[in-house]
């Protein structure tokens, strides 16, 4: 499994490097790694379906709890599937609907990227790489929005989309962390022997919140959904893949993931079945009023996704059956909306459908895929798999175990999907109805590669709908069992008898009929409408997003002002204020007087010279005077360090020491003559600030003095040396070897100061070049 | 600064201080000493001869950049903490030779490590000195 995903990310760098062979004729190369990967995991079918789990465990950073586990059950291999099964369809698709674009190999390794990254995220069994890989989600989603880079919205939106989801990463980390901290382990599968210890935890409501929070924001769950509308702006293969099929579902995933563990507790329940429930209501109200194709979708998918957690909220054995069923069946005709639109823009230009309409009779089989997956996403009986889907929700609401609450859950369900019915007819079927307008009839299909991916989708659907046995028994039964944690015995049929469902579905497809009919969206609305966008939460969260960042420009202004003084003398200040508060809580300071030894003649004669250098340094006109002054001091210390044995010590410090003198000459050189601006005030603040730190740093050397000394590390050190390290300078086994990560990294951050100064000066433009 | 003394006396400094480098460097496991002092002694003659000589003559007889020095030494920082994982240790451990080399004493990967910051030492204070250095000179020019 780890080289199903590695391969990914693998094929996404070498674009870097073949990019530009892959856009011509190599292009169907592109398309090899997902059917490889659907194929293997198609291959797992068998395996799953009969009960079976396949581990894996690589070692990473066993000592942080970082490993590579992966694990493939039935949860992770519909989701497997789903992504490459689809990724398939929208690889073939997007090869010709990008053909010619220049960044049609970035575009490619973005997919492959997000491809891998998704494969992460539903097969990793440790929790903290399954958070590596959401995050790897949300960046390249970030990069597809944003693909189309020469469009200031398009920009805006990538980072909005990142901004929120980056957001709810860092409280999903948040909750992964403690959730492990009280387990005391970070597998997953680990982690449900634990959920007794979790729940009892006095921290648990804290857990659930932060996890929720992480996957609200990334399954677009109210009031974080707005992300997705303007997600829209990516190239239309992406909103199918990305915005609709996969990524949104990985905060889905998550809460199916973790309902065993964290689940079945009011808290859980009530808040998805709230966040959910108003999420799928508001979302397919919403949706009633675009009349942009890509808008009208993108507030299905946001209310399909309200009804997946709604479900996840309900937490009984039907609702779990319900969301394994309504995930693919929304996956498949979602998808197929998607690309349809993706061709009608592509061919017409226009995603408008007040200006839309007949198109029938010029793209045929795109309209066959348009009106099956309107009609799947319709639930229309018999025929569709969104029909089981939708049948599977009503008994989830009828069945829930709070009889009081039964018919207001159902209430809600059939709104949202009365809701749903119109606006997929608005996307799949609208266009391709009525009189063809004139500008419109010069159009001719494009490329087979754009119509077959959609076809094939849209038909799936109907061939799950009419064998549901074939889906039920492989894949949504083990699916359903992972997510309730217990056997469900799931069967799907798309025939139950005349019964309650049947009814209630059959009066949402009629009430939804009649109100697409009655609904007919235009400018006017939508924009009267938009004016209560005052109150949005999109408004809301953005007036917080700007408030942070001129808090932050106020902030930058008084702490980064530029002037190398200015951060001297703050960070002294605060080293200062830190030291002094040390001082003052720990209390006075006894100086035994009588065990002070008199000093020596030569440490009278170095104090002297430092006193002497240090006088010379505040009085001379000259930089110069005043630099070779410095080193003095330094040389004083370095001797210093000589009569206290500390050789180590004194040799870097004297040639450092010397060094920065070179390197001080040599910058002096560029600086203009010395002028004396300095105020009298500022003179005095100064004079403070440096007497102050002297007295403190004094008072700190005494304390130091008169505290016990700890010498347990010293003596480790002492001790282990030569053992260990087989070394008998102590200073240099520790710099080489016990803290050897730490030199290591230091000559990193040198380097990287090397490489700073010369690109400074070296590669800085002439003044010719500038402009 | 171009004086005949310090010229000449140069020509005999930089091998000896050069020297007199690699052996705190290698000594550096025992007795004070080790890469990052070894690192800076060595830059200091070179400091030295540019000082003597001017930087342009000092990078001809050094033939490449200074910053070149720099991934060299990063290098073999990295393949010393690394090579341990080959034999399924954890990084960092270190591998010793068993019997002492006459006149370098016992050998282990910590002096690679150690050979890797003094490279990077000298690579990081040349770069940084020689470019400002040269800078400089090319204004003047």
């Amino acid at each position: 499994m780890l080289l199903a995903i590695l391969s990914g990310l693998l094929f996404s760098i070498s674009i870097v490097f073949f990019g530009k062979h892959l856009k011509t004729k190599w292009s169907p190369l592109l398309l090899i790694l997902p059917a490889i990967l659907f194929a293997l995991f198609a291959s797992y079918i068998p395996f799953i379906s009969s009960g079976n789990i396949q581990l894996q465990h690589i070692n990473w950073v066993p000592s942080l709890g970082v490993n590579f586990d992966f694990k493939l059950d039935g949860l992770s291999l519909l989701f497997s599937l789903m992504i490459t099964g689809i990724g398939i369809a929208i690889f073939v698709y997007a090869r010709k609907y990008l053909k010619g674009h220049p960044y049609f190999d970035r575009f490619f390794g973005y997919l492959f990227l997000f491809m891998s990254a998704m494969l992460g995220v539903v097969l990793s069994d440790n929790i903290l790489l399954l958070f590596i890989f959401w995050e790897l989600t949300s960046i390249s989603s970030f990069f597809l929005i944003g693909f189309n880079n020469d469009n200031a919205d398009s920009r805006k939106s990538a980072i909005t989309a990142l901004s929120i989801t980056g957001l709810g990463g860092f409280f999903l980390l948040a909750s992964l962390i403690l959730l492990g901290n009280i387990a005391g382990t970070f597998t997953i599968s680990e982690l449900i022997h634990s959920r007794e210890i979790i729940l009892a935890d006095p921290l648990y409501p804290l857990i659930i919140g932060l996890l929720f929070v992480g996957a609200f924001t990334k399954s677009a769950q109210f009031p974080f959904h707005f992300w997705l509308p303007g997600a829209m702006k990516a190239p239309t293969p992406v909103s199918a893949y990305l915005h609709s099929a996969t990524m949104v579902k990985a905060g889905i995933y998550v809460l199916a993931r973790f309902s065993p563990i964290l689940g079945s507790t009011d808290y859980w329940n009530y808040t998805l079945m709230i966040v959910g429930g108003i999420t799928m209501v508001y979302a397919s109200i919403h949706s009633l009023f675009r009349i942009d194709l890509k808008g009208v979708l993108a507030y299905s998918t946001i209310s399909a996704l309200g009804i997946l957690t709604f479900l996840i909220g309900l937490g009984t054995k039907e609702a779990m059956i319900a969301v394994s069923v309504f995930i693919i069946a929304h996956a498949l005709y979602k998808a197929t909306l998607f690309l349809v639109t993706g061709i009608i823009d592509h061919e017409t230009g226009t995603r408008d459908i007040t200006v839309l309409a007949g198109l029938r009779k010029v793209l045929p089989p795109v309209a066959l895929a348009g009106i099956l997956a309107a009609l799947s996403s319709a639930g229309f009986p018999l025929i569709t798999f969104g029909f089981i889907g939708k049948d599977l929700i009503y008994e989830a609401t009828l069945h829930f175990t709070n009889p009081s609450l039964i018919w207001t859950l159902t209430g809600l369900a059939i709104i949202t999907n009365i809701g749903l019915v119109a606006a997929g007819f608005m996307a799949g079927i609208t266009p391709f109805v009525g009189q063809l307008p004139q500008q419109f009839e010069k159009l001719h299909l494009p490329y087979k590669g754009m119509w077959i991916p959609p076809l094939v989708l849209a038909l799936l659907g109907i061939v799950f709908g009419l064998f549901p046995g074939i889906v039920g028994e492989l894949i949504t039964n083990q699916t359903s069992n992972v997510i309730f944690g217990a056997n469900t015995h799931s069967h799907l049929a798309i025939w139950h008898g005349w019964n309650l469902v049947l009814f209630l579905s059959l009066g949402t497809l009629a009430l939804g009929s009649l109100l697409y009919i009655i609904n007919k969206p235009n400018a006017a609305r939508l924009a009267a409408v938009e004016k209560l966008n005052v109150i949005s939460p999109q408004r809301i969260i953005m007036g917080i997003g700007n408030s942070i960042m001129q808090f932050s420009h106020w902030y930058t202004d008084i702490m980064h002002n530029g002037y190398l003084r200015s951060y001297h003398l703050k960070i002294i200040l605060f080293a200062e204020a830190i030291l002094a508060y040390k001082l003052w809580v720990s209390g006075p300071i006894y100086i035994d007087f009588w065990t002070l030894t008199y000093p020596d003649l030569y440490e009278i004669a170095i104090v002297m010279v430092l006193i002497g250098a240090l006088y010379l340094i505040l009085t001379t006109p000259s930089r110069l005077t005043a630099v070779v002054s410095m080193s003095v001091i330094g040389y004083c210390i370095c001797l210093i360090f000589v009569i206290y044995s500390a050789p180590d010590l004194a040799m870097t410090q004297f040639t450092i020491d010397t060094l920065s003198t070179v390197l001080f000459v040599l910058v002096l050189y560029r600086l203009p003559g010395f002028i004396n601006l300095t105020s009298k005030k500022v003179l005095f603040r100064d004079a403070l600030v440096a007497i102050g730190f002297g007295v403190i740093i004094a008072l700190t050397a005494f304390k130091i003095w008169a505290e016990p000394i700890v010498k347990d590390i010293s003596d480790f050190y002492g001790e282990n040396a030569y053992l260990l390290a087989k070394g008998k300078n102590v200073v240099n086994v520790i710099l080489v070897d016990f803290r050897g990560i730490d030199t290591m990294f230091e000559t990193v951050v040198l380097s990287i100061a090397a490489v700073g100064v010369y690109s400074m000066i070296r590669l800085r433009l002439k003044s010719s070049e500038k402009e | 600064m171009k004086s005949p003394i310090l010229q000449s006396a140069t020509k005999y400094l930089i091998p000896i201080l050069l020297l007199f480098s690699f052996f705190l460097l290698l000594r550096g496991h025992y007795y004070p000493g080790g890469g990052f002092v070894g690192g800076l002694v060595a830059s200091i003659a070179f400091v030295l001869h540019s000082f003597a000589n001017g930087t342009e003559a000092t990078m001809k007889i050094l033939k490449h950049k200074p910053l070149s020095l720099i991934p060299v030494g990063l290098g073999l920082s990295t393949l010393s903490m690394t090579a341990p994982m080959l034999f399924g240790l954890p990084p960092m451990t270190g591998l010793w030779l068993e019997e002492p080399i006459p006149v370098i004493g016992m050998i282990g990967s910590s002096l690679v490590f150690d050979l890797g910051v003094y490279l990077v030492v000298i690579g990081v204070v040349l770069a940084i000195l020689f470019t400002i250095s040269l800078n400089n000179e090319e204004e003047k020019n």
